[in-house]
C-alpha cells in the first residue's frame, strides 16, 4: 500500500460544502480513494457522512466542490452519463434498504434491468453474487422473512452484482449484535479480495475500522480532520481525536 | 397561549406552498409519462394490485348503498303514490352522483392512503434512494404506473360498484314489491341517459388521478422516519377525499352549465 500516492486517485473529492439552510454540515472537505484500497470515514453521528457518501453518487446535490469519480467531475455530466458510472459502484444503505415487496431473487435482478445484456445473463449473476455472501437458499424469501444481518449480506450482494469497481458502505455493522458485525466485516473483506474493488466505508464502529481499514479519515466539523493508518490514529494526543478510540 | 397575527398567514403561506409543489409534482408526472422507458409490467402489476384489494369492499360497501337508499327513499315515494319512479330514481343518483362519490371514498381510504404509508416508507428506509442509484428513474418506476393505475382503476371500480348498488336495490324492489330483476333493469336503462352516464364516468377518471397523484406525492416527499410515514398516508386521505368532493363540485357545475346551453 505505500506506492499508492504515486497512483490517480480513482475517486477525488475536493471541498466539497453542503448546507441545509444555515446548517453548514460539509465545510470543505477533501478525499482521495485509491484503487484496491479499503478508505474508513469516521464520525460522529449527524456529522455529514452520508450526505458526503450521497453526493458522490448524485442522490444530493453538493453546494460546492468537485467530485471526480474515476476521471469524470460528476457535478457535470448529464443524467445518461451518470447512470453509467452508477454501475460502477455498490452502495450499501444504512437499513439495507431491501425493496420490502420484492423477493431476494427480484431484489439482486432490479440492477440488472436496465443492462440488456447483464439481464440475459440474471440467473447466474444472482446466484454468483448470492454465493458471494453465503446466502444462496434464501433467493424465494422475502425480505420481511430475513434476520438483520441476513438482509446486510443480501443488500451486499445487490451491491456488487454488477461487479462494481468502488463499493460504498454506509455503516455496514450499525443495528447488528458484534458477532454479526464481526462476520459482516469478515465478509467485506473477502468481497474486496474476490472482486478487486476498492472500499469507501463510513462508520463510527472502532472494530470494523481496526479489521477493514488500510487508511482512515476522521470527518470533524465539516472537513477531513486528519488521515493516516489506524495504528496512527489511534496513537495520537489530540483530545478531538482520542474521543474516537476510547 | 401565544396569539399572534402571524401564525394564520404562515399556515395560508405553507398551504399555497404545497398547493404549488402538488402542481409541479403533476407537471412531472405529464412530463415523465411521455417520456421513455415505459413501466408497463410494473403498472399492470398495480393495477391488478389495486383492483384485487378494492374489490370486495366495494362490492359490500355498492351493495349496501343501493340496499340502503332503496329503503330509505320507498316510504316516501310510495306516500307520493310513485313507487314505480324507484328503479328510475334510485339509478339516476347512483350512477350520477352517490356512487361516485362514495366509492371515490371507500378508494380513498384503501389506495391513497396504501401508496402514501408505501411510498413513505419506502423514503425513509432509501429504497427509493436504492432504486436511482442502481440506475432506474424511481419517479417513473414508482409514482407514474400507479398514478396512471389509480386512473384507470377508480373509474372500473366505480362502474362495478354502481352496478353492484343497483342490484341490491333490485333486490330490495323484488322482496318488498314483487317487482321482477327484468323489469326492474328495464326501467333503469330506460331512465338512464347518455347525459347521466357521460358526465359521471368522466369525473371518475379525476377521481382516480386525484386519488393517485396525493397518494403518491405525500408518500414520496415523506420526511421525519416512522412518524412521517403515518403523517403520510394521513394527510393523503384527508387532501383526497377533499380533492374528491371539490371535483365533484366542478364537475356538477360544469355539466349544469353545458346541459343548460344544450
Ligand atoms: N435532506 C436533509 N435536509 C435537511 N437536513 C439534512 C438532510 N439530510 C441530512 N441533514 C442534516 O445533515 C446532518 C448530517 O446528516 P448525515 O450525513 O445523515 O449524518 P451521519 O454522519 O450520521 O450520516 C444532520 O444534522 C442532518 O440533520
Ligand atoms: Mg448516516
Amino acid at each position: 500500500m505505500e506506492d499508492l500516492k504515486n497512483r490517480e486517485p480513482i475517486l477525488k473529492i475536493r471541498d466539497l460544502r453542503k448546507s441545509f439552510g444555515t446548517h453548514h454540515v460539509l465545510n470543505g472537505f477533501n478525499l482521495d480513494l485509491f484503487e484496491g484500497e479499503s478508505l474508513v470515514v469516521m464520525g460522529k453521528s449527524g456529522s455529514g457522512k452520508t450526505v458526503m457518501i450521497k453526493c458522490i453518487v448524485r442522490l444530493m446535490q453538493p453546494d460546492s466542490g468537485s467530485i471526480e469519480l474515476m476521471g469524470k467531475d460528476i457535478t457535470r455530466i448529464d443524467h445518461e452519463e451518470m447512470d453509467i458510472l452508477r454501475t460502477k459502484i455498490g452502495f450499501l444503505f444504512q437499513g439495507s434498504a431491501l425493496y420490502d415487496s420484492m423477493t431476494v431473487r427480484e431484489n439482486l435482478e432490479f440492477p440488472l434491468r436496465i443492462h440488456k445484456e447483464k439481464y440475459d445473463q440474471k440467473d447466474k449473476l444472482v446466484k454468483e453474487a448470492l454465493e458471494s455472501v453465503g446466502l444462496l437458499g434464501a433467493i424465494d424469501l422475502m425480505p420481511n422473512e430475513l434476520s438483520g444481518g441476513m438482509k446486510r449480506r443480501i443488500a451486499l450482494a445487490r451491491a456488487i452484482i454488477l461487479h462494481p469497481k468502488i463499493i460504498i458502505y454506509d455503516e455496514p455493522t450499525t443495528g447488528l449484535d458484534p458477532i454479526t458485525a464481526k462476520e459482516i466485516v469478515e465478509l467485506m473483506k473477502e468481497i474486496q479480495i474476490k472482486y478487486g474493488s476498492s472500499s469507501l466505508i463510513i462508520t463510527h464502529d472502532v472494530d470494523c475500522a481496526r479489521v477493514i481499514s488500510n487508511r482512515m479519515i476522521l470527518l470533524i466539523e465539516g472537513v477531513n480532520y486528519v488521515e493516516g493508518t489506524f495504528k496512527e490514529l489511534v496513537s495520537s494526543e489530540d483530545k478531538k481525536i482520542k474521543a474516537f478510540f476510547k | 397561549m401565544r396569539l399572534s397575527i402571524f401564525t394564520v398567514p404562515s399556515k395560508i403561506e405553507a398551504f399555497f406552498i404545497e398547493i404549488g409543489e402538488l402542481s409541479l409534482f403533476a407537471a412531472r408526472f405529464f412530463k415523465e409519462t411521455f417520456s421513455r422507458p415505459f413501466e408497463f409490467k410494473e403498472l399492470l402489476r398495480q393495477c391488478y394490485n389495486m383492483g384485487n384489494r378494492s374489490l370486495l369492499l366495494v362490492s359490500v360497501t355498492g351493495f349496501i348503498l343501493g340496499l340502503v337508499f332503496t329503503l330509505q327513499s320507498r316510504p316516501t315515494l310510495l306516500d307520493l303514490g310513485v313507487e314505480s319512479w324507484i328503479p328510475s330514481m334510485v339509478s339516476i343518483s347512483i350512477v350520477r352522483e352517490i356512487g361516485p362519490v362514495i366509492i371515490a371514498l371507500i378508494c380513498v381510504g384503501r389506495i391513497s392512503s396504501g401508496i402514501g404509508a408505501e411510498l413513505g416508507s419506502m423514503r425513509v428506509t432509501e429504497q427509493i434512494d436504492a432504486m436511482e442509484v442502481s440506475g432506474t428513474n424511481p419517479f417513473k418506476y414508482l409514482v407514474v404506473t400507479r398514478i396512471l393505475a389509480t386512473t384507470l382503476m377508480v373509474p372500473l371500480l366505480i362502474i362495478f360498484g354502481d352496478a353492484i348498488a343497483l342490484l341490491g336495490s333490485a333486490i330490495v324492489e323484488y322482496l318488498k314489491s314483487d317487482m321482477s330483476f327484468l323489469l326492474y333493469f328495464n326501467k333503469v336503462f330506460n331512465a338512464l341517459e347518455f347525459s347521466d352516464i357521460f358526465p359521471a364516468i368522466i369525473k371518475t377518471f379525476f377521481f382516480g388521478f386525484a386519488i393517485g397523484l396525493v397518494g403518491t406525492f405525500k408518500g414520496y416527499y415523506c420526511k421525519n422516519g416512522t412518524v412521517g410515514v403515518g403523517e403520510a398516508s394521513n394527510t393523503a386521505v384527508v387532501y383526497t377525499s377533499m380533492l374528491v368532493f371539490i371535483i365533484d363540485f366542478i364537475a356538477v357545475f360544469v355539466t349544469d352549465i353545458f346541459s343548460s346551453i344544450s
